[in-house]
């Protein structure tokens, strides 16, 4: 701030120039810093919601129908339960509800079971014969990440089929648009002619910025239809995951050849002209001296694909098929983790029931699956990177 | 060279193997050339689909058909509107004409609106069968012959599904009457609140991080610019399963309009407004623009912020007078390209509770929405050959929206390119 030597006159405008500017500048830049600061809430937001949610689901006791019911009225200090020998078989520990009582099993008899009434803060009441006894059980983490059925109507919350669904689409995604984008970044960066470039780059930026609607559209009228044509109606169905799993990487090309293009154009003209001075064929060049010093940055192309592809969803709700479906087919439909959300959420949901916790836990393994995929491409791009300076 | 004794050796041992060298080369060039050639192949794929199924012969029945309607040999088209509320008031029952005078007198309506009342109420024009722009071309004697066979009191009609009357139209559960008008009124009431939420927040972080944060590499600051980078990864269905758990659910008074005392007694509040879904997309386009606008700011030469120091200003009158008026081209670019991608998401406003059937217009930032994208969404996800139809005409209304704001956003990239020299 001027301070010009003391004077009638510059005392003014010194007196002027403190005060309020000053406090206003501390005023906004606390509200910048606030603005900024709402960047790391939404992540909190959204690691403390997920977590929390995705709690609830894996502490929810559920309720499943064993088929056996009470042999003979009880009272409410009864610790032999009659029950009937049809049903399930229960074992110590297990968790059992009539009507609105909890009750712990400690021996289980042939026609009897010896419980502990009244728990889990419920209280213990008479119960007339021929009730249904229900036996209750937690989704538990291992069968949530092992299971092979996600059918929550009859307590089954494996996610394998949703993941595998997930992981196939994204591998016909991939061995789409990796090399298509490779290919399009290697022409863009030694091959193509201003006037191609100008040609190309608008087309990928369109491509780039048609919404998923619009391509889950194009992949179940056109497609699946074509697919269906080239290797039979009977082979390929009416909703399957290679169409999502092609348009998805149709999707992901100008990400892939846009990342790639910028590290083959970061490698210096120097190492091309090495390589050339040597006698390499332009081909050669490309393929054995670009690529390899651009390795750092396609890496990071490609990992970044992935996560995209894997957390893409209308194109699989549209194209790929409305019900879990453990299958290593590509031709058969199934639905990934994504579909699942979505579906579920389009239906009404009531905030109490397991649907709505368990979207926020296949939420929670969606974000860490794209968080550390993430990650990696930038600790890929530190690690590999070559400085040519 | 070794010298002369060992040159032949030389020469045998090194083989230049050039012919497949460079036809391997060719067929490299051959190779990269084809992958770009798939990105244009399947864009005009893409367009030509859509086009095929907007346009196309269609097998209707009427109830009253139209040729019925036509006063001496007039078709009821160029009638005169007074002709026109004459026909309704001599087809319609005493009970619907009260209805609809309650709305307001039928001689002063415009001509559209009654030839439209005519055709949903009087007209009633059923879907049997429809065609692709491509079968109707090459196909229509087949077509011809298959509708005199099976459908013969039916007529053929070539018509657009993309009509002044699809736009104006609200959703309806009948093919024939559907419109997007529902689903683009509630699209850019969303957009709206997403740009006024998003565009002043962005636009701050960026400045807070470009010109308040340079010079401390705090971890605060180093935090705040990974943890940007990171969002920017996110996938879209978080960010509405975000939306869902805290602007649907936990701030549901404020979102429903409950704190404002807009919720009618005895209706639950319900958070699933065109705010709620605002604020989502927001929060998702939010990366993007602190991104766009920083760089945009960094592009500021330093020499201006050096100049105005000089001059005795401070920090903020600087950014707010020199460095902002210059990032501005920048930054409004980059807030038009994240508004294209927020107009496209679908798959977040689905999770925090667009509404599967709407008829009424919203009317404010409290009202149930549902967005084009959705509604092309729901079209394509039914079964029925008639619904892909819709889907393609809502889809050509969607991308002229897209083109719209990205043909704005590279006007003003130039123009004010070309102002800056």
């Amino acid at each position: 701030m001027p301070d010009p030597t003391p004077s009638p006159a510059g005392g003014e405008i010194a007196a002027q120039l403190r005060g309020r500017p000053r406090r206003f500048e501390a005023a906004i830049r606390w509200a910048l810093f606030l603005a900024a600061a709402l960047s790391i809430f939404t992540t909190i937001g959204i690691v403390y919601e997920l977590g929390r949610e995705s709690l609830n689901f894996f502490t929810r006791q559920l309720w499943e129908d064993t088929n056996k019911q009470l042999a003979a009225p009880i009272g409410p200090d009864d610790t032999v339960l009659p029950v009937t020998r049809s049903g399930a078989a229960l074992h110590p520990q297990d968790m059992i509800r009539v009507e609105d009582e909890v009750m712990q099993v400690l021996a289980v008899d042939e026609a009897a079971l010896t419980v502990a009434r009244a728990q889990q803060g419920t209280a213990a009441a008479a119960h007339a014969a021929g009730l249904d006894i229900y036996r209750g059980s937690r989704v538990r983490l291992v069968e949530f990440f092992t299971g092979t059925q996600w059918a929550p109507q009859i307590g089954k919350f494996g996610i394998l089929p949703l993941l595998n669904a997930t992981l196939i689409v994204t591998a016909i995604a991939m061995t789409v648009a990796l090399p298509l984008g490779l290919g399009i970044a290697i022409y863009l960066s030694e091959y193509a002619s201003e006037r191609a470039r100008r040609l190309l780059k608008p087309t990928l930026e369109i491509l780039a910025g048609v919404p998923t609607v619009v391509y889950g559209y194009f992949a179940l009228t056109l497609v699946t239809p074509l697919l269906r044509a080239i290797f039979g109606k009977d082979v390929v169905e009416v909703y399957n995951m290679a169409s999502a799993g092609i348009v998805i990487g149709v999707l992901v090309i100008p990400l892939v050849s846009s990342m790639s293009e910028d590290a083959l154009s970061a490698v210096p003209q120097s190492l091309r002209h090495a390589a050339y001075a040597l006698g390499a064929t332009k081909l050669e060049t490309a393929l054995q001296v670009v690529v390899p010093a651009a390795f750092s940055g396609i890496a990071a192309a490609f990992i970044v694909a992935i996560s995209r592809a894997i957390g893409e969803t209308m194109i699989v709700a549209l194209a790929a098929g409305a019900g879990p479906n453990f299958t290593f087919n590509p031709f058969e439909a199934a639905e990934t983790i994504t579909g699942h959300i979505v579906r579920i959420s389009s239906g009404d949901l009531s905030y109490d029931s397991i649907d709505y916790n368990s979207i926020f836990a296949l939420g929670l393994v969606l974000f860490f699956m794209t968080l550390t995929l993430n990650i990696i491409s930038q600790r890929v791009v530190r690690k590999f990177r070559q400085v040519y300076d | 060279m070794n010298g002369n004794g060992t040159r032949m050796q030389d020469e045998v041992l090194f083989q230049p193997n050039l012919p497949r060298r460079h036809r391997l080369g060719r067929w490299g060039l051959i190779l990269f050339q084809m992958s770009t050639l798939v990105g244009i192949v399947v864009l005009t794929a893409l367009v030509l689909n859509v086009l095929n199924r907007t346009f196309g012969y269609v097998a209707i029945t009427y109830q009253v058909p139209p040729d019925a309607l036509s006063i001496n040999g007039i078709p009821v088209e160029r009638l005169h509107p007074l002709d026109l509320a004459y026909l309704l008031r001599q087809h319609l029952t005493p009970e619907v004409l009260e209805r609809l005078e309650r709305e307001g007198p039928l001689e002063q309506r415009d001509r559209r609106e009654l030839l439209d009342l005519l055709t949903t109420k009087v007209m009633r024009p059923k879907v049997l069968e429809t065609w692709t722009l491509a079968q109707s071309v090459f196909c229509r004697q087949a077509i011809q012959s298959r509708v005199t066979r099976l459908y013969p009191e039916a007529r053929l009609v070539f018509r657009s599904w993309l009509t002044p009357e699809f736009l104006t139209r609200p959703q309806s559960s009948r093919p024939e009457f559907a419109g997007v008008r529902t689903a683009v009124l509630g699209s850019l009431w969303v957009v709206a609140i997403t740009i006024a939420f998003a565009f002043p927040i962005g636009v701050g972080t960026a400045i807070y991080l470009e010109e308040y944060a340079k010079g401390k590499d705090t971890w605060i600051n180093r935090l705040i610019q990974t943890n940007i980078n990171n969002l920017a990864g996110v996938p879209s269905i978080i960010y509405g399963i975000l939306g869902l758990a805290i602007f649907v659910r936990a701030l549901a008074p404020l979102t429903s309009g409950a704190v404002f005392g807009l919720v009618p007694e005895g209706t639950t509040a319900n958070g699933r407004t065109i705010l709620s879904a605002g604020l989502t997309l927001g929060l998702l386009i939010l990366p993007i623009i602190i991104i766009n606008a920083q760089e945009a700011i960094r592009a500021v030469p330093n020499s201006l912020r050096l100049a105005s120091y000089g001059l005795g200003a401070t920090q903020w009158q600087t950014i707010w007078h020199h460095v902002l008026p210059s990032a501005m081209p920048g930054i409004l670019t980059g807030t038009i390209l994240a508004m294209s991608r927020a107009i496209g998401e679908t798959a977040p406003l689905i999770v925090v509770g667009a509404s599967t059937f709407i008829t009424v217009d919203p009317s404010g930032p409290f009202s149930k929405f549902t967005t084009l994208p959705i509604q092309i969404y729901q079209w394509t996800a039914r079964p029925q050959d008639v619904f892909r139809h819709l889907a393609a005409a809502a889809i050509i209304v969607l991308l002229a929206m897209l083109l719209a704001l990205n043909a704005t956003a590279i006007l003003l990239r130039n123009r004010y390119a070309k102002r800056r020299g």
